[in-house]
């Protein structure tokens, strides 16, 4: 190994994030999900429909977070998965009739197969030339859905409208409130089922990749196969939300699905705290409303504004809502004390 | 009881009285949400970031041009709030600013909200709503749908009867024409072939004998160029953007190609096309249009255009003349000034649609000459007039007379 390579892998090492720290306790569990259930009852359809994406895009940061902060490998090709899980949902709701709920599970799978192929290649890569290979599948998608051969499938540029489900057996809610509930119910779904893969067996598999791969081998870790599985899981996760997404929106084309969405992603899982699962809402929160305050701040600046803004949370606190969740909880327990 | 009867009959007059001197204000004064006796909301959705913000100055324009309404009394003595979002042109941004607009900010209507994808994503949502989406930025053909879509409102002459009218020209002057096309690979590009081919009908297979399209993140088209040369075509349809269709001109001057090249009118500007090609590259390329450019010379002392001139210098002196998208935003915002006057004191969103409807032949300041707006129940293209233009010396030349080609979305 060239000295170089040795850099280059060493700084692209994630921090260690122990197991025990990925997660909230019970008490704040509860009190942030009775929130998330509480609150759609008295808001307008506006900020629920806000909410829902909140959700959707926090479920895709976890995703990145899984890949990212569990086995240590970075992506800046989510929004391919997104879109590939979007449009999954939206052709076969749209073309095949199929009803919403069903179309998910199958976009997670599309996802996930995806995932796990490119995650072949993938392994051979480390680090940054890890992050450009994945890059490259994020600036090829829009393209690729623009294909003529898919436009009868796709829409092509024009898109595909897709059509927003009214709640079931004549619930008295708008469609906003239900597909905010029906989301909810997926994400946490998702969130135990993620945070329990990262307890078991193959999450420590995928941290010990993390920590150090040549230790993880010695110890008789596959480490290809669970390089390439923590792709799948990651893809897989982003196609329901990417899935999802599409059925909130009503409407999917190329140009919602850019690199800008995949850094966007990254963004989220920066500021959430990298590994810090629990702070994918807190980024998906950044990455949907700090946009819209800079523009408040100003319209021919926003750009500028929400620079400087990013700016001050990485200098001001590096881990991200992690680093601020454990300043409070040490606060609390001074308090306590006192 | 006569007492009792006379004091009934006092009520009666009385109220009669009280119903005659209020019932027809009451009647008259009408107001959704987003409309009351001292303002009108309007909502916009723009890229002011991103991919497409150069196309952020139509929402800068229009801000300036409802400040001077403002300014100037208002509409009907109801002031204009014009609310502006960013949607950095991606639909599912674009969604969520409509909502914000709709059920947050509660405007009255959505206005010229720009590009093809993002007024996809929201127009059903707008005809769900019955909120209107009017008079969009975009050339699409398919905003002209008043029956499936009877809240959703094109504003420009669209894609498909431009070139319908190249199409037409080219039947009549040039029946045994080889022609090469270079399209933008997207909506745009594609809306463009369409028309041309519909336009040449049963003699489009034989006639385009080359077909080439370019992707918008290509640093240069000149490869493009040569293969189209290679085919021997002697008439050429440049349906590109700004950036590219300058590089198209001075690509064909330098490979000493000559064919009749048309133009489309997205790419007329001089200041931002023909200057940097070289005015002698651009000689006898034919385009069209409809409204006036302000970088070109024989408007100098036209009355629209010392309007224009006059009202930037006042509301937007930061604005650069040379952009053909400030004419394009000063021009759609008489119209839904001219839209919200007709409404009078009924300014729901029922009538703005009505009003939306049946403009009749009305000229906006900036327009050529010819050019009027008309709209009808079953017809929502407002614009759809055209003329010829042909580059001579340093300036467009108008020739023929006022074409239309209207097409349905």
């Amino acid at each position: 190994m060239s000295a170089a390579e040795e850099i280059v892998t060493e700084a692209a090492a994630v921090e260690a994030v122990p197991k025990r720290a990925m997660t909230l306790g019970y008490g704040t569990s509860l009190v942030v999900l009775a929130a998330l259930i509480l609150i759609p009852l008295f808001v307008k359809n506006f900020i629920i429909f806000q909410m829902t994406m909140l959700l959707i895009y926090a479920l895709a940061v976890m995703a990145l977070n899984i890949l990212t902060g569990g086995s240590g490998q970075f992506s800046l090709g989510q929004s391919a998965f997104y879109a590939v899980g979007a449009y999954t949902s939206a052709i076969l709701m749209e073309h095949a009739g199929m009803n919403y709920a069903l179309t998910l599970p199958i976009a997670g799978i599309v996802c996930f197969g995806f995932g796990f192929l490119f995650g072949q290649p993938a392994l051979r890569l480390s680090g940054v030339y890890l992050a450009l290979a994945t890059f490259a599948l994020a600036t090829a998608m829009p393209q690729l859905l623009k294909l003529g051969y898919f436009e009868h499938w796709t829409g092509g540029v024009q898109g595909l409208v897709v059509t927003k489900p009214d709640a079931p057996f004549g619930l008295p809610m708008s469609q906003d409130m239900w597909l905010y509930y029906f989301t909810l119910a997926v994400s946490i779904g998702i969130y135990i089922a993620s945070v329990n893969l990262l307890r078991s067996r193959s999450g420590r598999a995928f941290m010990a990749i993390r920590d150090n791969e040549i230790a993880a081998s010695a110890m008789g870790v596959d480490v290809a196969l669970y390089k390439t599985l923590a792709f799948g899981v990651s893809a897989g996760i982003t196609g329901v939300a990417g899935g999802l997404g599409a059925i909130a929106v009503q409407f999917v084309a190329p140009d919602g699905y850019t690199i800008q969405l995949a850094i966007s992603l990254f963004l989220g899982m920066v500021v959430g705290g990298v590994g810090w699962l629990p702070g994918s809402i807190v980024g998906s929160a950044f990455i949907i409303f700090v946009p819209n305050i800079a523009e408040g701040i100003s319209k021919g600046l926003s750009g500028a504004v929400f620079g400087v803004l990013l700016f001050l949370v990485i200098f001001l606190v590096p881990h991200g809502a992690r680093q601020v969740a454990i300043v409070a909880q040490q606060l609390a327990a001074k308090l306590k004390k006192n | 009881m006569p007492a009792i009867h006379l004091r009934l009959g006092a009520i009666s007059a009385a109220l009669a009285l009280l119903a005659a001197t209020t019932s027809p204000s009451a009647a008259q004064k009408k107001y959704d949400i987003g409309a009351s006796d001292s303002e009108i909301k309007i909502g916009n959705i723009m890229p002011y970031s991103g991919a497409a913000s150069a196309y952020g100055v139509i929402g800068k324009t229009e801000e300036a041009y409802f400040r001077k309404i403002n300014a100037e009394g208002g509409i009907n003595g109801r002031k204009i709030t014009y609310i502006s979002y960013d949607d950095a042109y991606t639909p599912p941004k674009t969604v969520e600013q409509a909502r914000k607009l709709v059920e947050s900010d509660e405007v009255l209507l959505i206005f010229n909200s720009l590009g093809t994808p993002p007024n996809s994503a929201i127009q059903k949502y707008m005809n769900q709503k019955k909120v209107p989406q009017l008079f969009v930025a975009t050339g699409a053909t398919k905003w002209n749908d008043p029956r499936e879509f009877p809240w959703t409102m094109g504003w420009q002459p669209n894609y498909q009867s431009e070139s319908i009218i190249y199409a037409k020209y080219i039947l009549k002057n040039k029946p045994d024409a080889k022609i090469a096309v270079l399209y933008q690979n997207d909506d745009y590009g594609k809306d463009y072939l369409k028309g041309f081919k519909d336009g040449l009908g049963a003699k489009a297979a034989s006639m385009i004998v080359a077909e080439d399209s370019y992707e918008v993140t290509e640093p240069t088209i000149d490869s493009h160029i040569v293969r189209l040369k290679a085919s021997g075509a002697d008439v050429f349809f440049n349906i590109t953007t700004p950036k590219f269709a300058a590089q198209a001109i001075k690509k064909n001057a330098e490979l000493n190609w000559h064919p009749l090249h048309f133009l489309n009118n997205v790419s007329g500007s001089i200041g931002s096309v023909i200057k940097p090609a070289g005015f002698e590259n651009a000689q006898d390329i034919i385009s069209s249009q409809y409204f006036k450019d302000p970088t070109d010379p024989q408007w100098k002392t036209d009355k629209a255009m010392i309007a224009w001139n006059e009202f930037l210098d006042k509301y937007y002196p930061e604005a650069n003349r040379a952009d053909a998208s400030v004419m394009y935003a000063y021009i759609v915002s008489q119209g839904l000034v001219h839209v919200l006057k007709a409404c009078g004191d009924d300014l729901t969103r029922e009538n703005v649609m009505k009003q939306a409807a049946s403009i009749r032949d009305y000229e906006p300041g900036g327009l050529l000459p010819g050019v009027k707006v008309n709209t009808s129940a079953t017809d929502f293209a407002p614009l759809s007039q055209l003329q010829l233009i042909r580059f001579k010396g340093q300036t467009w030349e108008r020739f023929g007379e006022i074409l239309s080609g209207d097409v349905g979305g």
